[in-house]
Protein backbone atom coordinates (compact mmCIF):
# COMPACT_ATOMS: atom_id res chain seq x y z
CA UNK A 1 0.00 0.00 0.00
CA UNK A 2 1.36 3.30 -0.88
CA UNK A 3 0.91 6.26 0.70
CA UNK A 4 -1.78 8.61 -1.05
CA UNK A 5 -1.67 12.10 0.68
CA UNK A 6 0.65 13.18 2.76
CA UNK A 7 0.56 16.80 5.08
CA UNK A 8 4.59 17.35 4.97
CA UNK A 9 6.07 15.49 2.13
CA UNK A 10 5.56 14.71 -1.90
CA UNK A 11 7.22 11.69 -2.48
CA UNK A 12 8.82 11.92 -6.05
CA UNK A 13 8.14 8.38 -7.64
CA UNK A 14 10.88 7.55 -10.03
CA UNK A 15 9.69 5.47 -13.53
CA UNK A 16 7.76 2.57 -13.28
CA UNK A 17 8.81 -0.58 -13.42
CA UNK A 18 8.20 -4.65 -13.98
CA UNK A 19 9.75 -7.02 -11.66
CA UNK A 20 9.02 -10.38 -10.92
CA UNK A 21 8.69 -11.66 -7.08
CA UNK A 22 8.66 -15.50 -7.35
CA UNK A 23 7.82 -15.40 -10.58
CA UNK A 24 5.14 -13.16 -10.71
CA UNK A 25 5.26 -10.19 -12.20
CA UNK A 26 4.71 -6.99 -10.18
CA UNK A 27 5.06 -2.99 -10.31
CA UNK A 28 7.73 -0.70 -8.66
CA UNK A 29 9.43 2.33 -9.33
CA UNK A 30 13.14 3.01 -9.79
CA UNK A 31 14.48 4.73 -6.85
CA UNK A 32 12.68 2.69 -4.26
CA UNK A 33 14.35 -0.28 -2.68
CA UNK A 34 13.10 -3.71 -3.15
CA UNK A 35 11.83 -3.96 0.03
CA UNK A 36 9.71 -0.99 -0.33
CA UNK A 37 8.24 -2.28 -3.54
CA UNK A 38 7.39 -5.41 -2.51
CA UNK A 39 5.59 -3.83 0.45
CA UNK A 40 3.59 -1.81 -1.71
CA UNK A 41 2.46 -4.87 -3.25
CA UNK A 42 1.46 -6.54 -0.31
CA UNK A 43 4.29 -8.78 0.11
CA UNK A 44 5.98 -8.57 3.68
CA UNK A 45 7.69 -11.95 3.93
CA UNK A 46 11.32 -11.27 2.70
CA UNK A 47 13.13 -14.61 3.86
CA UNK A 48 12.75 -18.06 6.02
CA UNK A 49 14.42 -18.69 8.77
CA UNK A 50 17.31 -21.40 8.00
CA UNK A 51 16.71 -23.98 10.72
CA UNK A 52 12.73 -23.92 11.48
CA UNK A 53 12.04 -22.34 8.02
CA UNK A 54 9.40 -19.92 10.05
CA UNK A 55 8.80 -16.68 7.81
CA UNK A 56 10.77 -13.56 8.36
CA UNK A 57 10.21 -10.10 7.06
CA UNK A 58 11.50 -6.84 7.18
CA UNK A 59 13.17 -5.37 10.81
CA UNK A 60 15.67 -2.57 10.15
CA UNK A 61 14.81 -1.31 7.23
CA UNK A 62 18.50 0.41 6.98
CA UNK A 63 20.91 -2.71 6.25
CA UNK A 64 22.03 -3.95 10.01
CA UNK A 65 20.23 -6.62 10.85
CA UNK A 66 20.03 -8.95 7.82
CA UNK A 67 16.42 -10.03 8.16
CA UNK A 68 15.53 -9.51 4.31
CA UNK A 69 17.98 -11.23 2.87
CA UNK A 70 16.75 -12.68 -0.73
CA UNK A 71 18.06 -13.81 -4.01
CA UNK A 72 18.16 -11.04 -6.48
CA UNK A 73 18.72 -11.57 -10.07
CA UNK A 74 20.24 -14.95 -8.59
CA UNK A 75 22.56 -13.64 -6.30
CA UNK A 76 21.72 -14.33 -2.57
CA UNK A 77 21.97 -12.82 0.74
CA UNK A 78 20.95 -9.58 -1.19
CA UNK A 79 19.60 -7.21 1.62
CA UNK A 80 16.74 -6.02 -0.28
CA UNK A 81 16.00 -3.10 2.23
CA UNK A 82 19.05 -1.09 0.74
CA UNK A 83 18.67 -2.50 -3.00
CA UNK A 84 17.59 -0.52 -5.56
CA UNK A 85 14.67 -1.53 -8.01
CA UNK A 86 15.75 -2.15 -11.28
CA UNK A 87 13.77 -3.03 -14.70
CA UNK A 88 13.64 -6.90 -14.67
CA UNK A 89 14.80 -8.15 -11.46
CA UNK A 90 13.93 -11.58 -10.42
CA UNK A 91 13.23 -11.35 -6.88
CA UNK A 92 13.27 -14.60 -4.97
CA UNK A 93 12.62 -16.00 -1.41
CA UNK A 94 15.99 -17.63 -0.68
CA UNK A 95 15.70 -21.27 0.88
CA UNK A 96 19.08 -21.49 3.11
CA UNK A 97 22.28 -19.79 3.14
CA UNK A 98 22.62 -19.74 -0.64
CA UNK A 99 25.42 -21.13 -2.70
CA UNK A 100 27.68 -18.89 -3.97
CA UNK A 101 28.34 -19.01 -7.51
CA UNK B 1 46.12 2.52 -0.59
CA UNK B 2 44.21 5.89 -0.49
CA UNK B 3 46.16 8.65 1.98
CA UNK B 4 43.98 10.84 3.87
CA UNK B 5 44.46 13.33 6.99
CA UNK B 6 41.08 12.56 8.16
CA UNK B 7 39.06 9.77 7.60
CA UNK B 8 35.28 10.10 9.02
CA UNK B 9 33.09 6.62 8.44
CA UNK B 10 29.66 8.00 8.51
CA UNK B 11 27.48 10.30 7.17
CA UNK B 12 24.86 10.67 9.39
CA UNK B 13 24.56 14.10 11.53
CA UNK B 14 27.60 13.12 13.51
CA UNK B 15 29.99 12.71 10.44
CA UNK B 16 29.08 15.08 8.40
CA UNK B 17 29.06 18.07 11.07
CA UNK B 18 32.60 16.49 11.73
CA UNK B 19 33.92 16.44 8.30
CA UNK B 20 32.86 20.14 8.57
CA UNK B 21 34.71 21.27 11.40
CA UNK B 22 37.56 19.61 10.33
CA UNK B 23 38.27 20.77 7.10
CA UNK B 24 36.74 24.31 8.20
CA UNK B 25 40.35 24.45 10.36
CA UNK B 26 42.37 23.13 7.11
CA UNK B 27 42.64 19.36 7.55
CA UNK B 28 42.06 17.19 4.11
CA UNK B 29 38.64 14.63 4.84
CA UNK B 30 37.66 11.74 3.51
CA UNK B 31 33.93 11.03 4.17
CA UNK B 32 32.90 7.65 3.78
CA UNK B 33 29.34 5.72 3.71
CA UNK B 34 27.60 2.85 2.77
CA UNK B 35 24.36 4.53 1.56
CA UNK B 36 24.05 6.07 -1.80
CA UNK B 37 23.09 9.30 -0.09
CA UNK B 38 24.77 11.52 2.76
CA UNK B 39 22.22 12.13 6.01
CA UNK B 40 21.88 9.15 7.50
CA UNK B 41 19.02 8.35 9.68
CA UNK B 42 17.92 12.16 9.36
CA UNK B 43 16.37 11.76 6.07
CA UNK B 44 13.55 10.51 7.21
CA UNK B 45 13.03 13.15 10.47
CA UNK B 46 10.21 15.06 9.11
CA UNK B 47 9.49 16.49 12.80
CA UNK B 48 10.72 19.72 13.99
CA UNK B 49 13.76 19.79 16.29
CA UNK B 50 13.62 21.71 19.19
CA UNK B 51 16.27 23.43 21.63
CA UNK B 52 17.95 26.88 21.13
CA UNK B 53 18.61 28.52 17.70
CA UNK B 54 22.11 27.08 17.67
CA UNK B 55 20.80 23.84 17.55
CA UNK B 56 18.69 24.05 14.84
CA UNK B 57 15.48 24.38 16.69
CA UNK B 58 12.10 24.03 14.43
CA UNK B 59 14.02 22.95 11.60
CA UNK B 60 12.89 19.69 10.23
CA UNK B 61 15.43 16.75 9.94
CA UNK B 62 14.86 16.22 6.34
CA UNK B 63 16.13 19.98 6.02
CA UNK B 64 18.81 19.88 8.11
CA UNK B 65 20.01 16.64 6.48
CA UNK B 66 20.00 18.16 3.12
CA UNK B 67 21.95 21.09 4.15
CA UNK B 68 24.53 19.04 6.06
CA UNK B 69 24.90 17.13 2.74
CA UNK B 70 25.14 20.15 0.50
CA UNK B 71 27.86 22.00 2.36
CA UNK B 72 30.09 18.88 2.55
CA UNK B 73 29.79 18.27 -0.62
CA UNK B 74 30.60 22.21 -1.59
CA UNK B 75 33.59 21.62 0.75
CA UNK B 76 37.14 21.04 -1.56
CA UNK B 77 38.60 19.50 1.69
CA UNK B 78 35.96 17.13 1.54
CA UNK B 79 36.20 13.78 -0.74
CA UNK B 80 33.24 12.16 -0.54
CA UNK B 81 32.78 8.25 -1.06
CA UNK B 82 29.22 6.65 -0.81
CA UNK B 83 28.00 3.38 -1.50
CA UNK B 84 31.33 2.02 0.85
CA UNK B 85 31.10 0.59 3.65
CA UNK B 86 33.63 -0.10 6.06
CA UNK B 87 34.58 -3.75 6.36
CA UNK B 88 37.47 -3.72 8.89
CA UNK B 89 40.22 -1.77 10.71
CA UNK B 90 44.37 -3.00 10.54
CA UNK B 91 46.56 -2.88 13.09
CA UNK B 92 48.46 -1.08 11.01
CA UNK B 93 46.12 1.68 10.94
CA UNK B 94 44.58 1.18 7.20
CA UNK B 95 40.88 1.12 7.09
CA UNK B 96 39.01 -1.49 4.17
CA UNK B 97 36.35 0.05 2.73
CA UNK B 98 34.36 -2.09 -0.23
CA UNK B 99 32.71 0.46 -2.79
CA UNK B 100 31.13 -0.87 -6.10
CA UNK B 101 32.68 -4.65 -5.58
CA UNK B 102 35.77 -3.23 -4.83
CA UNK B 103 38.05 -3.00 -2.55
CA UNK B 104 40.01 0.84 -1.45
CA UNK B 105 42.40 0.97 1.56
CA UNK B 106 42.54 4.15 3.17
CA UNK B 107 45.40 5.20 5.84
CA UNK B 108 44.30 8.37 7.53
CA UNK B 109 46.31 10.10 10.45
CA UNK B 110 43.26 10.64 12.41
CA UNK B 111 39.84 8.54 12.37
CA UNK B 112 36.43 9.41 13.58
CA UNK B 113 34.08 6.58 13.95
CA UNK B 114 30.57 7.98 13.55
CA UNK B 115 28.56 4.87 12.47
CA UNK B 116 25.29 5.44 14.49
CA UNK B 117 23.15 2.38 16.39
CA UNK B 118 20.84 -0.12 15.06
CA UNK B 119 17.58 -0.36 16.70
CA UNK B 120 16.58 -3.34 19.41
CA UNK B 121 14.43 -6.14 19.34
CA UNK B 122 12.20 -7.38 22.67
CA UNK B 123 11.37 -10.85 23.86
CA UNK B 124 7.88 -12.36 23.21
CA UNK B 125 6.82 -15.82 21.27
CA UNK B 126 6.14 -14.75 17.55
CA UNK B 127 8.34 -11.94 17.38
CA UNK B 128 10.05 -13.35 14.19
CA UNK B 129 7.00 -13.01 12.15
CA UNK B 130 6.51 -10.38 9.16
CA UNK B 131 5.25 -7.37 10.99
CA UNK B 132 7.21 -7.07 13.63
CA UNK B 133 9.47 -4.17 12.58
CA UNK B 134 11.87 -1.60 14.54
CA UNK B 135 10.20 1.77 14.55
CA UNK B 136 13.20 3.33 12.38
CA UNK B 137 12.44 0.65 9.84
CA UNK B 138 8.60 1.73 9.70
CA UNK B 139 9.59 5.82 9.51
CA UNK B 140 12.11 4.68 6.73
CA UNK B 141 9.33 2.76 4.79
CA UNK B 142 6.90 5.91 5.39
CA UNK B 143 8.61 8.92 5.31
CA UNK B 144 11.54 8.17 2.68
CA UNK B 145 9.43 6.08 0.47
CA UNK B 146 5.40 6.76 0.95
CA UNK B 147 5.17 3.23 1.40
CA UNK B 148 2.50 2.00 4.27
CA UNK B 149 3.92 -0.97 6.48
CA UNK B 150 0.41 -2.26 6.87
CA UNK B 151 -3.17 -0.84 8.19
CA UNK B 152 -3.65 -1.34 12.38
CA UNK B 153 -0.14 -0.55 14.33
CA UNK B 154 0.54 -1.40 17.96
CA UNK B 155 3.71 0.58 18.90
CA UNK B 156 5.94 -0.90 21.61
CA UNK B 157 7.54 1.99 23.87
CA UNK B 158 6.59 5.38 24.43
CA UNK B 159 10.21 7.26 24.07
CA UNK B 160 10.40 9.80 22.38
CA UNK B 161 10.93 7.92 18.98
CA UNK B 162 7.98 5.52 19.53
CA UNK B 163 5.50 8.57 19.84
CA UNK B 164 7.34 10.41 16.67
CA UNK B 165 6.83 7.74 14.48
CA UNK B 166 3.15 7.13 15.49
CA UNK B 167 2.38 10.38 14.75
CA UNK B 168 4.36 10.34 11.56
CA UNK B 169 2.12 7.11 10.69
CA UNK B 170 -1.24 8.78 11.04
CA UNK B 171 0.50 11.86 8.71
CA UNK B 172 0.62 8.86 6.02
CA UNK B 173 -2.89 7.46 6.81
CA UNK B 174 -2.01 4.55 9.19
CA UNK B 175 -4.00 3.43 11.96
CA UNK B 176 -2.70 3.59 15.06
CA UNK B 177 -4.34 1.37 17.70
CA UNK B 178 -2.18 2.01 20.78
CA UNK B 179 1.09 2.55 22.33
CA UNK B 180 2.22 0.95 25.47
CA UNK B 181 4.91 1.64 27.78
CA UNK B 182 6.37 -0.75 30.55
CA UNK B 183 7.09 1.97 32.11
CA UNK B 184 4.96 4.02 34.55
CA UNK B 185 5.05 7.12 32.91
CA UNK B 186 5.89 8.42 28.92
CA UNK B 187 9.16 8.97 28.25
CA UNK B 188 8.78 11.17 25.22
CA UNK B 189 8.66 14.91 25.48
CA UNK B 190 5.42 16.27 26.34
CA UNK B 191 5.29 18.00 23.05
CA UNK B 192 5.51 15.25 21.02
CA UNK B 193 3.29 12.55 23.90
CA UNK B 194 0.79 15.56 23.54
CA UNK B 195 -0.05 15.39 19.63
CA UNK B 196 -1.09 11.48 19.44
CA UNK B 197 -3.13 11.86 22.47
CA UNK B 198 -4.80 14.62 20.83
CA UNK B 199 -5.30 12.58 17.76
CA UNK B 200 -6.87 9.92 20.13
CA UNK B 201 -4.35 7.24 20.03
CA UNK B 202 -4.40 5.79 23.50
CA UNK B 203 -1.13 5.06 25.78
CA UNK B 204 -1.18 2.76 27.94
CA UNK B 205 1.54 3.14 30.60
CA UNK B 206 2.79 0.21 33.27
CA UNK B 207 1.99 -2.62 29.72
CA UNK B 208 3.69 -5.01 28.24
CA UNK B 209 3.67 -6.88 24.92
CA UNK B 210 2.46 -10.79 25.79
CA UNK B 211 2.81 -12.06 22.78
CA UNK B 212 1.95 -11.56 18.72
CA UNK B 213 -0.39 -13.42 17.21
CA UNK B 214 -0.63 -14.99 13.47
CA UNK B 215 0.97 -17.91 11.00
CA UNK B 216 2.86 -16.41 8.30
CA UNK B 217 2.15 -12.43 9.49
CA UNK B 218 1.45 -10.66 11.76
CA UNK B 219 -2.38 -10.72 13.12
CA UNK B 220 -2.96 -9.83 16.06
CA UNK B 221 -1.00 -8.88 19.53
CA UNK B 222 -1.90 -9.15 23.20
CA UNK B 223 -0.59 -6.99 26.24
CA UNK B 224 -0.80 -7.15 29.63
CA UNK B 225 -0.37 -4.74 32.41
CA UNK B 226 2.72 -4.64 34.71
CA UNK B 227 2.46 -4.68 38.57
CA UNK B 228 5.03 -1.94 40.59
CA UNK B 229 7.64 -4.11 40.02
CA UNK B 230 7.56 -4.55 36.59
CA UNK B 231 5.67 -8.52 36.58
CA UNK B 232 2.92 -9.54 34.02
CA UNK B 233 -0.65 -8.80 36.07
CA UNK B 234 -2.57 -12.17 34.98
CA UNK B 235 -6.41 -11.32 33.93
CA UNK B 236 -5.41 -7.64 32.74
CA UNK B 237 -4.36 -9.57 28.98
CA UNK B 238 -6.22 -7.15 26.04
CA UNK B 239 -6.33 -8.65 22.37
CA UNK B 240 -5.50 -5.99 19.95
CA UNK B 241 -6.79 -6.40 16.39
CA UNK B 242 -3.21 -5.53 14.63
CA UNK B 243 -1.14 -6.17 11.60
CA UNK B 244 1.84 -4.27 12.29
CA UNK B 245 3.64 -4.16 15.44
CA UNK B 246 6.14 -1.87 15.91
CA UNK B 247 9.16 -1.69 18.35
CA UNK B 248 10.76 1.08 19.69
CA UNK B 249 12.91 -0.14 22.41
CA UNK B 250 15.90 1.29 22.68
CA UNK B 251 18.90 1.53 20.04
CA UNK B 252 22.24 0.10 20.91
CA UNK B 253 26.01 1.43 19.28
CA UNK B 254 27.21 0.38 16.22
CA UNK B 255 30.60 -0.24 17.57
CA UNK B 256 32.37 -3.26 15.62
CA UNK B 257 35.32 -0.63 14.03
CA UNK B 258 36.16 0.09 17.47
CA UNK B 259 36.23 -3.19 19.10
CA UNK B 260 38.10 -4.48 16.31
CA UNK B 261 40.67 -1.44 16.46
CA UNK B 262 40.98 -2.27 20.51
CA UNK B 263 40.15 0.64 21.81
CA UNK B 264 38.51 -0.31 25.43
CA UNK B 265 35.08 -0.75 25.71
CA UNK B 266 32.52 -0.33 28.41
CA UNK B 267 29.04 -1.45 29.23
CA UNK B 268 27.39 1.54 29.60
CA UNK B 269 23.23 0.79 29.62
CA UNK B 270 22.42 4.30 30.03
CA UNK B 271 24.50 4.54 26.61
CA UNK B 272 22.13 1.92 24.66
CA UNK B 273 25.11 -1.02 25.62
CA UNK B 274 28.95 -1.41 24.76
CA UNK B 275 30.49 1.80 23.91
CA UNK B 276 33.87 2.94 24.18
CA UNK B 277 35.84 4.38 26.77
CA UNK B 278 36.75 8.19 26.01
CA UNK B 279 38.44 11.37 26.72
CA UNK B 280 36.87 15.23 27.23
CA UNK B 281 38.33 15.27 23.33
CA UNK B 282 36.10 12.17 22.24
CA UNK B 283 39.17 10.11 21.53
CA UNK B 284 39.26 6.76 22.53
CA UNK B 285 41.64 4.65 24.19
CA UNK B 286 43.42 4.19 20.75
CA UNK B 287 45.62 7.68 19.77
CA UNK B 288 44.06 8.75 16.74
CA UNK B 289 40.97 7.22 17.19
CA UNK B 290 37.93 9.52 17.69
CA UNK B 291 34.38 8.79 18.03
CA UNK B 292 31.14 11.19 17.40
CA UNK B 293 26.84 10.51 17.52
CA UNK B 294 25.13 7.25 18.22
CA UNK B 295 28.48 4.99 18.12
CA UNK B 296 29.58 6.81 20.90
CA UNK B 297 26.37 6.60 23.09
CA UNK B 298 22.72 6.75 22.29
CA UNK B 299 21.41 10.08 21.91
CA UNK B 300 19.65 12.22 19.56
CA UNK B 301 20.68 13.99 16.43
CA UNK B 302 21.22 17.05 17.99
CA UNK B 303 23.78 15.68 20.60
CA UNK B 304 25.43 14.12 17.51
CA UNK B 305 26.29 17.03 15.35
CA UNK B 306 27.88 18.82 18.30
CA UNK B 307 29.75 15.90 19.56
CA UNK B 308 30.93 15.51 15.25
CA UNK B 309 31.74 19.22 15.67
CA UNK B 310 34.22 18.55 18.06
CA UNK B 311 35.44 15.52 17.04
CA UNK B 312 36.11 16.97 13.82
CA UNK B 313 37.85 20.17 15.65
CA UNK B 314 39.62 17.74 18.15
CA UNK B 315 41.02 15.51 15.34
CA UNK B 316 42.21 18.98 13.18
CA UNK B 317 44.17 20.35 16.13
CA UNK B 318 45.56 17.27 16.76
CA UNK B 319 46.94 17.35 12.65
CA UNK B 320 48.56 20.94 13.91
CA UNK B 321 46.18 22.68 12.37
CA UNK B 322 45.33 25.79 14.39
CA UNK B 323 43.00 28.85 14.03
CA UNK B 324 43.02 31.89 16.61
CA UNK B 325 39.51 31.18 17.25
CA UNK B 326 40.16 27.33 18.36
CA UNK B 327 39.19 27.65 21.86
CA UNK B 328 36.07 29.47 21.11
CA UNK B 329 34.83 27.54 18.44
CA UNK B 330 35.02 24.62 20.59
CA UNK B 331 33.09 26.45 24.00
CA UNK B 332 30.52 27.72 22.08
CA UNK B 333 29.58 24.23 21.05
CA UNK B 334 30.23 22.54 24.53
CA UNK B 335 28.11 25.44 26.00
CA UNK B 336 25.42 23.83 23.62
CA UNK B 337 25.90 20.36 24.57
CA UNK B 338 25.75 20.86 27.93
CA UNK B 339 22.39 22.67 28.03
CA UNK B 340 20.86 19.63 25.61
CA UNK B 341 22.19 17.35 28.31
CA UNK B 342 20.77 19.92 31.36
CA UNK B 343 17.99 19.32 33.26
CA UNK B 344 15.59 16.12 34.24
CA UNK B 345 15.51 14.74 30.87
CA UNK B 346 19.37 14.65 30.38
CA UNK B 347 19.88 12.88 33.54
CA UNK B 348 20.74 9.48 32.38
CA UNK B 349 23.06 10.43 29.23
CA UNK B 350 24.80 12.40 32.35
CA UNK B 351 25.62 9.47 34.06
CA UNK B 352 26.00 7.17 31.43
CA UNK B 353 29.34 9.90 30.49
CA UNK B 354 30.36 9.97 34.06
CA UNK B 355 31.40 6.35 33.56
CA UNK B 356 32.61 6.55 29.73
CA UNK B 357 34.66 9.48 30.12
CA UNK B 358 38.41 8.62 31.89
Amino acid sequence: MRVNEHPILNFEKGNKVMFYYNGQQLEGFTGETIAAALHANGVRAMRESIHLHRPRGLFCNIGNCSSCLMMVNGKPNVRVCVEKLEEGMMVETQQGKGELK
Amino acid sequence: MRQTEVCIIGGGPAGLTAALKAAGLGAEVTLIDRNDYLGGQLIKQTHRFFGSKEQRASERGINIARELAEAVEKEDKITVLTKAAALSYYKDGVVMVKQNERIIKIKPQKLIVATGGSEKNLMFPNNDLPGVYGAGAVQTLVNVYGVKPGRKVLMVGAGNIGVIVSYQLLQAGVDVVGIIEAAPKIGAYWVHASKVVRAGVPIYASHTIKRAWGEKEVAGATIMKLDEKWQPVPGTEKELDVDVICLSVGLSPLTELLWQAGCKMEFIPELGGHVPVRNEDLETSQPGIYIAGDAAGIEEASAAMMEGALAGLNAAEAMGYKVSDFKEQKEVVMKELNGLRSGPVGEKIRKGLAKAIS
